[in-house]
C-alpha cells in the first residue's frame, strides 16, 4: 500500500491499475438470482427430502422417477453448483493473494462444480429414464 | 493469502509508562508509537491524564499529552471540529474523529488509541493516505459535462439536490475505507467504501453529464463488486453517512441499464 520512495511511478498510476474489466455486474446478477431461486428450490427439496424419511429404496426412487419431482431436482443440482462455484470465486478472489494458486484454484473450482452437477443430473435422469 | 497475523517487525512490544502526579481525575490512555527511524518494533506507551485539567475529547487529551507530557507523540489534527478529517484514527476499537469523540463516551477501562487499520504506518497515529487519495483521483471526482458551459451556473432542481444529501457530508476521512476487511485485504484495486460513496456523489448529480463513462469505469469485479455488504463503513463513519447505501444504488444502476 506505501508509496514507496524507489517507486517512481505516481500513485495515480498504480490506482488506475490495468482499468475497469467492464464485467462484474453478470455474476453480481446471477449470484442473487440463483440465491432467490435456491430459496424455493430448497424449501421444497427439504420438504420431498422429509416426506421420503424412513421410506424404503423402491419408493424412493419411484418418487425421484416423477417427471414434477426429477425436473425439480434437477433445477436444484444446476442451479446449487451454479451459485456454489460463483460464491466460492469470490471467496478465493478475497483471500488467496498467490496469482498461480488462485488461477488453479478458480479453474478446479468450475471443473469440479460442473462435473459435480453433470453427475447429479445423470443420476437423477437414470432413475427418472429408467435406463 | 489474506493477512491474518501480523508480520515480526509490526508485533506490538511493551512501551513507556507517563504516570500523572495528584491527578484529581486521571485516566489512561493506551497509545501506538511507530517510528520509523529507531529500527524498534511498534509499541504501546501509556498516558496517564488528568481529566479534570482536560477538555472534553479525546483529540483534546492527545495535544494535553504531546503538548505537557510526551512531545514526541506525533498525530494529525487540524480543524478540531469534525470537518476536516485530519484525526481520523482508531480509538477503543472504532475507527472515528478524535475531535468529535467524547473521553467520557469510551467505554470504562483505559483509552486504546491506535492508527487508522491495515494502512502502511508513517508515524505513530499517522497513516500513508497515498494510494487512498489517488483512488480518489482515479475516480474523477469533479463535474464532468459534454454540453457548452452555459452563461450562469448550471440549475439544480430543490428535488435534485436533496439527493446529494448523506454524500456531500463526505469529509474523506478514510474512517469507512479502513475498517472494511474487503478494503484490508483488496485494497490494492478495490476503491473502498469512501471513494465509492464519492463515485456515486457524481453519478447521481443531475448537472453531471458523465454518468456512463463514471459507470463503466466501476464495471469491475474488483474496484466495485469487492464491497460484500459487510456494512462496516456505515457503523463506524463519524458523519453518520451510509457508504454501503451509496454502493448498492450503483449496483442497482449497474443492473438497470443492461436490462
Amino acid at each position: 500500500m506505501s508509496a514507496n520512495a524507489k517507486d517512481l511511478r505516481h500513485p495515480l498510476k498504480r490506482a488506475r491499475g490495468l482499468g475497469s474489466a467492464q464485467s462484474g455486474v453478470g455474476h453480481w446478477w446471477t449470484q442473487r438470482v440463483t440465491a432467490a431461486a435456491l430459496i424455493l428450490l430448497g424449501v421444497w427439496f427439504v420438504i420431498t427430502v422429509l416426506s421420503l424419511l424412513h421410506a424404503d429404496y423402491a419408493t424412493a426412487k419411484a418418487a425421484v422417477a416423477k417427471p414434477w419431482n426429477a425436473l425439480l431436482l434437477i433445477l436444484f443440482i444446476v442451479t446449487m453448483f451454479w451459485h456454489a462455484v460463483l460464491g466460492l470465486q469470490v471467496v478465493i478472489e478475497d483471500y488467496v493473494h498467490t496469482r498461480w494458486k488462485e488461477v488453479v484454484l478458480l479453474v478446479a473450482i468450475k471443473f469440479l462444480a460442473v462435473l459435480c452437477a453433470l453427475a447429479g443430473v445423470l443420476a437423477v435422469l437414470r432413475i427418472a429414464l429408467g435406463v | 493469502m489474506a493477512e491474518f497475523s501480523l508480520p515480526k517487525n509490526s508485533r506490538i512490544q511493551p512501551g513507556k509508562h507517563f504516570p500523572a502526579k495528584d491527578a484529581k481525575k486521571p485516566r489512561t490512555f493506551r497509545i501506538y508509537r511507530w517510528s520509523p527511524d529507531d529500527g524498534q518494533n511498534p509499541r504501546i506507551d501509556t498516558y496517564e491524564v488528568d481529566l479534570a485539567a482536560c477538555g472534553p475529547m479525546v483529540l483534546d487529551a492527545l495535544l494535553k499529552i504531546k503538548n505537557e507530557i510526551d512531545p514526541t507523540l506525533t498525530l494529525r489534527r487540524s480543524c478540531r471540529e469534525g470537518i476536516c478529517g485530519s484525526c481520523a484514527m482508531n480509538i477503543d476499537g472504532t475507527n472515528t474523529l478524535a475531535c468529535i469523540c467524547a473521553i467520557d463516551n469510551v467505554a470504562k477501562g483505559d483509552v486504546k488509541i491506535y492508527p487508522l487499520p491495515h494502512m502502511p504506518v508513517v508515524k505513530d497515529l499517522v497513516p500513508d493516505l497515498t494510494h487512498f487519495y489517488a483512488q480518489f483521483a482515479s475516480i474523477k471526482p469533479w463535474m464532468r459535462t459534454q454540453s457548452a458551459a452555459p452563461y450562469k451556473e448550471r440549475l439544480q432542481s430543490p428535488e435534485d439536490r436533496k439527493k446529494l444529501d448523506g454524500l456531500y457530508e463526505c469529509i474523506l476521512c478514510a474512517c469507512c475505507s479502513t475498517s472494511c476487511p474487503s478494503y484490508w485485504w483488496n485494497g490494492d484495486r478495490y476503491l473502498g467504501p469512501a471513494i465509492l460513496l464519492q463515485a456515486y456523489r457524481w453519478i447521481v448529480d443531475s448537472r453531471d453529464e458523465d454518468t456512463g463513462a463514471r459507470l463503466d469505469d466501476l464495471e469491475d469485479p474488483f474496484k466495485l463488486y469487492r464491497c460484500h455488504t459487510i456494512m462496516n463503513c456505515a457503523r463506524t463513519c463519524p458523519k453518520g453517512l451510509n457508504p454501503a447505501k451509496a454502493i448498492a444504488e450503483i449496483k442497482k444502476l449497474m443492473v438497470e441499464r443492461r436490462a
